[in-house]
This record gives C-alpha cells, structure tokens and sequence, in this order.
C-alpha cells in the first residue's frame, strides 16, 4: 500500500516536472514576446538559489548572517571579470582603463561561475574564523558590517581598474536560454538538498538545536559552523555570478542590503528550515512584486482619477500583503515542512472544513484574551 | 589491588567563579566497572565538578586524567592567582592542558545532563544517528555525493539495534520532545551510549522519577554497564537507587569532599548526616 502511494506520489512530480519544462519550452519559443515572464522567472530561479543557501545557514544551521549581498557580490564580479569579451573590454574599462593582470583573460562561463563560490566560500571561511564566534543577533550584525565592507571595496577608486568602481561593468554574456538558468538553480539546490540530508546536514540540525548537547556529542562546533557559512557562501557566489549573467550589467549599487532583505524576507516567508518553501518564496515574492505593478499606473473611474494609484503604491500594497501572510502563517507558509503531495491534497481536501468553519465562528471573537 | 584499573582520576579540582569557590581541592578516582556516586546537597559543586571533566569548563586549579592520560589542567596566574580562594596551595609548575568538550567525548566520556538536552526538534532516531557522527569514516564530499552510503548504512544499523535494546525502537520516528519524560532520559542515555564511551557521566538521571521508574532505572544502569562495559560515575539526590547502586560514594559540602566510602559507611557518617540534615547552632559553637 505504501509502495502504491509512493509510485503515485513519483508519477505526479514527474508530471509536474514536464509541465513545468513544457512551459518553460513555450516560453522558450518567443523569447522576445514573453521576455517579461521571462526574466521574472529567472530572477526568481537565481533568488531561490540564494535562498535556499541562506535557509542552510539560518534555518538548518541556526546562525542567522545577512551578509548575502556580499557574497553574492563576490561571485558577480569575479564572474563578469572573467567573462566580458576580451573584445568589449575597452568599452566596458573607458574611463580609468584595465589593469593589464586581468586585461587578456577570460574564462568559460562555468568555470568562472565555479570560480565566483570559491573565491566567496573563501572569503566567507576568513571571515568566519572572527564572526562565529558570535551569536544571533551579533553574528547578523556582523556578517552585515563585512557584506558592506566588500561593497565598499568594491567601489573603491583604488580598485578602479578591475571592478570599474562606480560606472560598473556591462556587457556581460547572458544566459542562452532559460532552461540554463533553471538548469544550474536545480543543481545548486539539489546538491544543497543533498547535503542538508546528510550525516553533515544532521550534524548541522544538532547544533542548532543545542549547541552544548552537540558539542558533547563529538561535534567541534565551530568546525561545523565554519561548514556550514562557506557551503552556504559558495551558493551565495554561484547565485551571484548568476545573476550578473542575468542582469547583464553590474554595479556595487546593485548589492546593497536591501538585497539581502529581499533575501531574507523570502526566507521567513516560505518557512525558515524549508527548501521548498524557500523556493516557493522566491517565486512568489519576485512574481508579486511584478504583478502589483498596475497599482503604479494612474487609475481612471467614471473620469475620476482615484489619487492612491501612483508610482510607488505597489510597495505599499505588497507590503501590508506580506503582514496578512505573516500574520495567518506565524512561521512561513511552509513552516519547517518540506513540499510532499500528500501534504497539498490534505490541504486541498481541508478547504472546505475550513470554509464551514470560517462562517460559524463570527468574526469579532478573536483568540487574545483581553482584561 | 594492582589489577584494578583506574579509569577517572581528578586531582586538587578547584573551580572559582570570581569569588565563589564552587569546587574546592576535589580529588577523587572512578575504577573501571565501577558505579561510584557524587552527592551532595543543594548548590554544593556537582554539576560543576562534571562539567569540569567534560571540558565545558576549565579548572581554576587541578588537572583531570583519563584512562592515565592528562585531558584537563590549568594552574592559576596573574590576576586569577591573586584572587585564588581554594584550599590547595597551586603548584605553578602544573602545565596547562585543555580538551574541548567535544575531543572528551572523542577519547570516550559521554555524559547526560541535569536538564535533558535532547535535539527537541529531531525525530529519536536522528538524536542517536547524531552521536554516530563523530566516528563515522566520511567528508562532506562524499556524504554529499552518496559515496558513503556503506558508511551511512552502519551507522543507521548500529543506531537502530541500539534502539532496539533500550526499548525505544517503536519511537524511533517520534519527534524527541513528544516524549514522556522517563523515556526522554532514557534516550538521553541511549545517545550517550551510540558515542561509544567507556566512561558514562549521568548528571541527575532520576530527577522527576516516581519511585517505580527509579526502580527500573537502577535496574537498567546496571544493566548497560554489563552490556558496554562501562565505567559510570553519576550524581544523583535519590538516596535510595544511590545507596542501591553504588560501588562508592562521594559526598561534597559547599565545594568540598567531606565523606567517601562504601554506601553503609556514608549512611553512617556523621558529617554527611550534619549536611543534608543541618546542625543546630548551640551544637556548631
């Protein structure tokens, strides 16, 4: 009987898959007419990248950094460094030139994608010597400090001729298509998948957990925090690179800390110490965003132009959505609970309990006891 | 008596949190296959004295020795030799040696704490798959790559059947602090065990036990020192599985050893009848 469910379970997600990999083909056949949703999705397939890297150190690991941006601008650079046509490079470097060390080398996309984590993982197990010593509350503050740190190094005059300080870099090669984004994000994620269901990723759960009881079980904590931060950096890198392929043009400006927060908010939306949700969080935070969008467009009724629609009220809008969501789903919407079809048809199955439910009880008996 | 083994050897143990002596010149030796006890009134230094040989904490002053090996030492300098209150003049000489908690249990001290500390959110048996980490022939690489699953494979055996002997294999996909409070001691203990100690440290294992589970709890100490060939060395307030159990018993008032002996001689000692029971004070002048 398991075994049924099992299979039955397995042909649905091969079902999904190819839907998903039919759409995605559809789209892939008028790239110019559908390049809006498009690009929404590969930003959302890059973000889910970062946040499920993020998830591994804050939801599965217990230690809470925003230093995100700072990786993810490691592996942007390094990655449009490397790739820029050698050819482009004099009209990309035309203000302050090209430091000759870089001017004649460039690398395959993957290996300067490879090269964008490793060069961030070993930033990141630098930093981690000082900064894991800390917790909570400090280890954020200070993972943010160092994610600044490297922006402004970034911008520096100094580093003008590799990074292009404050004119950034274009020209960077895109993506092909976009089964190569969603390709490498799968990648990413499943090997994250893959360690976080490991004797390494138990290791990890353990210490967050308690941290006094893992140590004396022969885990050397800061040996497995170390770990965890330069894993979770790699992906961050490698989500970077990934997105200076998609955005085509770089600059510091583009990895403020408002992109960690977009980050981290994914996270605490889809459920801190879920994958899926995580992923599911990308997705509907990028794709929200975009849809709201009309909401900026002047609003005309019976020749009377409503005065809230303007140019910003989507962020507003989006903004008291996302408190309704955290309000009716106190952990996330996945909490720390992985996707599994069984869970969706409960769910589904469960609507209309609730519906009978919702009439019954009137709306103004709320739980909090008041005195 | 030189085939007796010693396992445990504390030496001069002082332990000084600013001005509190909390463990004063405590010495004291665990014998191989023995069951000793540490008791002692509330506040005295128990806890504290455990987590000196589990390197949570440093001694003040004293050195700790395993199987003949030196894993904790320290002497006091500076500003803590000015401030020292312990009752043993420190030898300067004494070089400093300090294991992590973590290089303890390696060498093959497991222990349990007063206040269950169990991975809450885990299922039982990650909380024992856990503790088989630490021996497990393996890197990230190949954990994540799958190359281990041999590895993997032992390792969930062994915790399975280990499970099975304490009773808990039915529980084994319960989330751990679900539980009802006796089993979560014994899981507590089942962890420990899945380490693959010679030497177990049980902090308080009956605390909140009935009198029946206190019963099966002695029972069953025994029982895992005769299956692992343990050495055990536990603190403990219940003076029946104490007395019940022991092979020898140390008593500590207010940081310092005030009796040891067989069980009958404690029970006996006036001193350690003054300090549970209190003295009057005409009787003190």
């Amino acid at each position: 009987m398991k075994n049924i469910t099992k299979n039955k379970n397995n042909l649905y997600s091969l079902l999904a898959l190819a839907v998903l990999l039919g759409f995605l083909a559809f789209l892939q056949s008028d790239t110019a007419g559908y390049s809006y949703q498009i690009s929404i999705l590969e930003r959302s397939a890059i973000y889910g990248v970062v946040a499920v890297s993020m998830n591994l150190l804050t939801g599965f690991t217990g230690l809470f950094s925003l230093g995100q941006a700072g990786f993810m601008a490691i592996g942007a650079y390094i990655v449009a460094i490397f790739t820029i046509p050698v050819s482009a490079r004099a009209s990309v470097y035309y203000v302050s030139g090209i430091s000759p060390v870089i001017a004649n080398i460039q690398l395959p996309v993957p290996v300067a994608l490879l090269l964008g984590g490793l060069a961030a993982a070993g930033l990141a197990a630098l930093i981690g010597i000082p900064v894991l010593r800390l917790k909570s509350d400090y280890l954020a503050i200070a993972t943010l400090g160092f994610s600044e740190i490297i922006r402004a190094f970034i911008a520096a005059p100094m580093f003008d001729t590799i990074t292009n300080g404050s004119y950034g870099l274009k020209n960077i090669p895109g993506f092909s298509s976009i089964f190569t984004v969603f390709g490498l994000a799968a990648l990413c994620i499943a090997l994250m998948v893959l360690l976080i269901n490991s004797s390494y990723g138990r290791t990890f759960k353990a210490i967050r957990e308690d941290e006094i009881a893992a140590q004396s079980m022969g885990l050397n904590l800061f040996r497995y925090k170390e770990l965890s931060f330069v894993i979770s950096s790699f992906f961050t890198g490698i989500g970077g690179g990934m997105l200076a392929m998609f955005m085509r043009s770089i600059d510091s400006k583009t990895f403020q800390v408002s992109l960690t927060y977009d980050i981290l908010l994914i996270v605490v939306l889809g459920g801190i110490g879920s994958v899926t949700g995580s992923i599911l969080g990308s997705f509907l935070v990028t794709s929200g965003r975009e849809l709201l969008r009309f909401f900026d467009e002047p609003l005309m009724v019976a020749g009377i132009q409503i005065p809230l629609f303007r140019s910003g009220f989507r962020m507003v809008i989006f903004s008291i959505l996302l408190m309704v969501v955290v309000l009716f789903y106190r952990r996330g919407i996945m909490g720390d609970h992985e996707f599994s079809w069984d869970g969706l048809f409960r769910l589904i199955r469960g609507v209309p309990d609730r519906l009978k439910r919702l009439k019954k009880t009137p709306l103004k008996a709320g739980k909090g006891g008041r005195k | 008596m030189s085939d007796i083994k010693n396992v445990l050897h504390m030496q001069d143990i002082t332990m000084q949190f600013g001005g509190v002596v909390a463990v004063n010149g405590l010495t004291l030796d665990v014998n191989e296959h023995e069951i000793v006890a540490l008791i002692g009134p509330n506040g005295a230094g128990k806890t504290t004295a455990f987590n000196c040989v589990t390197g949570i904490y440093q001694p003040t002053y004293g050195s700790v020795s395993f199987q003949g090996e030196v894993i904790l030492a320290d002497t006091p300098q500076g500003k803590t030799r000015r401030l020292y209150g312990g009752d043993v003049t420190p030898d300067p000489s004494l070089k400093p040696v300090h294991k992590t908690p973590d290089q303890v249990t390696k060498l093959g001290i497991a222990r349990t704490f007063q206040n269950i500390r169990l991975f809450g959110n885990l299922t039982v048996f990650d909380n024992v798959l856990i503790a088989k980490h630490m021996r497990a022939k393996q890197n990230v690489f190949s954990a994540v790559l799958r190359l281990n699953h041999a590895e993997e494979k032992r390792m969930r055996e062994e915790s399975l059947e280990l499970l099975h002997m304490q009773g808990l294999a039915h529980l084994k996909n319960e989330i751990a602090s679900s539980l009802p409070y006796g089993l979560q001691r014994r899981l507590e203990i089942a962890r420990a065990l899945a380490t693959g100690p010679d030497l177990l440290l049980l902090d308080e294992p009956a605390a909140g036990m009935n009198p029946q589970e206190t019963q099966e709890l002695t029972d069953f100490i025994r029982q895992i020192r005769d299956d692992y060939h343990l050495t055990i060395f536990m603190i403990e307030h219940h003076m029946d599985l104490v007395m019940q159990i022991s092979d020898r018993i140390y008593v500590l008032d207010f940081g310092k050893l005030i009796a040891q002996g067989m069980p009958e001689e404690i029970q006996n000692n006036e001193k350690v009848i003054e300090a549970y029971l209190g003295v009057s004070d005409d009787a003190d002048d």
